[in-house]
């Protein structure tokens, strides 16, 4: 089986079969998850520390759940009950874990980059959670797994990525993980939420929705963030809503079987309008429960670098 | 701490050496006879001629270096680095720092007022001074801050620092945000016929940046720094050079469009002089990617394109830039043994510089070897006005002997210097300094090449 990674630190590194074994395993997971007893004993015996430097409802709880349907032990460290509220260097809480007899590590951390480092310093295989505005590979891997759900494929889609791509680590783990698949990216969103360089790695980008929604099989909408607003990157909440939230008019320009994304929390009435969230379209849910199963693929993947799959 | 000076006067002979002085354009096997610190002589068979050849008589006092296949340059000059005391002596000190200094051929270097407090006043000027003149290698300036603190609102003590010596002013870390006060510090620089060094950047614009804005930057999801938050504080800076009349020096230029601006402002005549860093010269934002995100790539400013490495290059030949500086910043391991965005900016550069540009300029027929010592040694001298980087009968006696062949790997654990923050360690270098000499004194031989000829 196609996957050699003791660490998964983004889906940039990944080649495109081991991007389709890891959607394969995730498929399998969610038959464990769908059964009346929704536990295998595959990672018995191991140990998942979660490291979270960041708030995070969704990605933390997903990877716990995932690690005990495994059956492994878990621990998780937030950084405002811990040592690391003392001034511990990530060197040093790394370390410790290490010291206690931890096997995976999940972290998230506000530094792009940390995870890498992390992997550098310790044993211990390293997942990342989110590393700044790098990467966010397990929510690539289940958006990915969702578009293959409903779409049935990915090769030759066109999907519009809209909103705060600069700073959005989900951006970047889409935009590789459907480059190696064969999609092709659009990006919508102001010209200040663009990241410098990216039109060389996407089809196209517009400021202008229309353009990039046009013929759309996937919309995925980015949140947009308050402290964005306060950096001066749109002047208001309302003229970003205005010209880049997505309504149901601008929904009606995509595909009429165009699937709607968004890697939540959502700001309603934001960059997303209810309504629309609320559409048959929108697969917002589906994408949180196979977040599941995509976490037990990469734990289990990792864990086992493919072995006797 | 250094050797103490002889009592008798002591002689050096380097001999049979490829003495090469870009000043006045010697390039020829020669000896160089030194008594105490200075250049006695310069010629050929001064061991005859001193009745000093193998069939004659010792004489006490006297070492003979055997220079056969090796170059005989001036010392070279560093005229920016960060020694970090007072204050910082935890990443560097005097010692250290000069020690490192010589290990890398630099035989005299300017020191970096961005210290705890900044070296904003005589009194600051006169402790550095002192503990160079105490605990020193080398010749150490000393460049004292354009405003008070280091704040960029009041000018410094700039009167009182010229008094106890100051080569120039500079903030070095970050600009004079305000043009009304450089205009200011350059007209009252000017008074005293010292050079302005401006660190040029665009606070705003460089905003949470670690690494080059563009495409790389994007891929790692690193913040970046403009290129522009360079250029337009460098064209500031020439028009305000050009406002007061005052010498304006642009520390390290990393971008395409500085050259170009800067060459500009020497077509016009203006009083513009430029230094770049060796890491600049030879490595780009890849390093920061191929190196998965390690903290020794982060410096500032960042590494660049391979445009802007190539355009680094063409101002180095063309006289757009007057020198190499290493912009030497060393850091304690745990400060760059973090998060990428938590590391300070900065990489160790005294013991690497002189093999960075030799491996990869000189080697690769980039520079010639003449223009590669000029651009060390004379030139970064003459920016200054330190009188110094020429071999010259009567001059200081600041010399180094280079094996152009050597090959050697960088060990950052072997450094001199407190700071191990490079990337450099394992890579591959060709071409070093054997044995430096200020005013007189051997301050570093590397292992093998002494001891002295016997005769």
């Amino acid at each position: 089986m196609a996957f050699k990674h003791k660490h998964l630190l983004g889906l940039y590194d990944l080649d495109r079969e081991e991007i389709e074994t890891a959607l394969e395993v995730t498929a399998s997971m969610k038959e464990v998850l769908g059964r009346d007893v929704k536990k295998v004993p595959t990672l018995r015996g191991k140990t998942v520390c979660t490291l979270f430097y960041e708030a995070s409802t969704r990605t933390r709880s997903s990877f716990e759940l995932a690690a005990k349907y495994l059956s492994a032990d878990t621990v998780s460290i937030a950084t405002t009950t811990s040592s690391i509220q003392k001034g511990e260097s990530l060197k040093d809480t790394a370390r410790t874990l290490e010291a206690m007899g931890v096997d995976i590590i999940v972290m998230r951390h506000p530094v792009s980059g940390s995870c890498h480092f992390l992997s550098q310093i310790v044993n211990a295989g390293v997942i990342n959670a989110g590393d700044g505005m790098h990467e966010h590979p397990t929510q690539g891997l289940l958006d990915l797994y969702t578009i293959l759900e409903r779409k049935g494929r990915i090769e030759g889609l066109k999907v519009a990525l809209i909103g705060d791509i600069y700073h959005s680590r989900v951006a970047r783990s889409l935009i590789w993980g459907l480059g190696k698949l064969g999609a092709s990216v659009y990006l919508g969103g102001p010209l200040t939420l663009l990241p410098p360089g990216i039109e060389e790695f996407v089809s196209g980008f517009s400021s202008d929705l229309k353009e990039v929604l046009e013929g759309a099989d996937v919309i995925y909408m980015l949140r947009i963030q308050r402290e964005r607003l306060e950096s001066g990157f749109f002047p208001s909440l309302r003229e970003y809503s205005r010209l880049w939230g997505l309504t149901v008019e601008r929904a009606k320009l995509a595909a009429p079987d165009a699937v709607i994304m968004h890697p939540g929390p959502m700001n309603r009435g934001v960059e997303i309008m209810p309504d629309v969230a609320e559409s048959p379209a929108a697969a917002i849910e589906q994408q949180v429960t196979n977040g599941v199963a995509v976490r037990m693929a990469v734990l289990y993947l990792t864990a086992t670098r493919g072995e006797g799959v | 701490m250094k050797a103490a000076k002889a009592e008798e006067p002591s002689m050096l002979l380097i001999e049979g050496g490829r003495v090469v002085d870009p000043q006045s354009g010697l390039d020829e096997p020669l000896d160089i006879l030194i008594i105490d610190d200075k250049i006695a002589r310069l010629g050929c068979g001064l061991r005859d001629a001193m009745g000093l050849s193998p069939e004659g008589r010792p004489v006490p006092g006297v070492r003979i270096v055997d220079a056969k296949g090796k170059i005989v340059a001036p010392g070279l000059v560093d005229i920016h680095v960060h020694l970090r005391d007072p204050g910082q002596e935890y990443k560097e000190d005097i010692e250290s720092g000069t020690r490192a200094a010589c290990a890398g051929g630099f035989t005299s270097v300017a020191c970096m007022p961005n210290t705890d407090p900044p070296i904003d006043n005589g009194g600051l000027v006169r402790y550095v001074k002192e503990r160079a003149r105490d605990f020193g290698y080398s010749n150490v300036y000393v460049i004292g801050c354009i405003t008070k603190g280091r704040k960029g609102e009041a000018l410094a003590e700039i009167g009182e620092m010229v008094r106890e010596g100051v080569a120039a002013i500079s903030d070095d870390g970050s600009s004079v945000r305000s043009a009304e006060v450089l205009r200011c510090a350059m007209l009252y620089a000017r008074q005293f016929g010292i050079p302005v060094i401006c660190h040029c950047e665009d606070a705003d614009l460089s905003g949470k940046g670690v690494m080059n804005m563009g495409k790389t930057a994007t891929l790692l999801g690193l913040r970046g720094i403009p290129a522009e938050s360079e250029e337009v504080v460098v064209f500031r800076d020439i028009m305000l050079s050009r406002m007061t009349g005052c010498h304006l020096h642009v520390a390290h230029v990393s971008t395409k469009g500085s050259v170009n601006i800067i060459r500009k402002a020497k077509e016009e005549g203006l009083k513009v002089t430029a230094e770049v860093t060796p890491h600049h010269l030879c490595f780009t934002e890849d390093l920061v990617k191929d190196l998965d995100y390690h903290t020794a790539t982060k410096v500032n400013p960042p590494l660049r394109t391979a445009e802007d490495v190539e355009a680094l290059r063409e101002g180095l030949k063309d006289g757009t830039i007057d020198c190499i500086a290493s912009d030497h910043a060393p850091h304690a391991r745990e400060e760059k043994e973090v998060e990428y965005d938590y590391a300070p900016f900065g990489i160790c550069g005294l013991e690497t510089a002189f093999g960075l540009i030799w491996t990869n300029l000189v080697q690769r027929g980039v520079l010639s070897v003449s223009q590669a010592i000029a651009l060390m040694s004379q030139r970064p001298a003459h920016v200054l006005g330190l009188g110094k980087g020429s071999l010259r009968e009567g001059g200081d006696a600041d010399i180094v002997v280079i094996d152009p062949d050597l090959e050697w790997t960088v060990k950052s654990s072997e450094f001199h210097s407190k700071g191990k923050n490079t990337f450099l360690d394992g890579y591959r270098m060709k071409g070093k300094v054997v044995l430096t000499v200020v005013e007189g004194s051997i301050r570093h031989a590397e292992p093998g090449f002494l001891p002295f000829l016997p005769w």
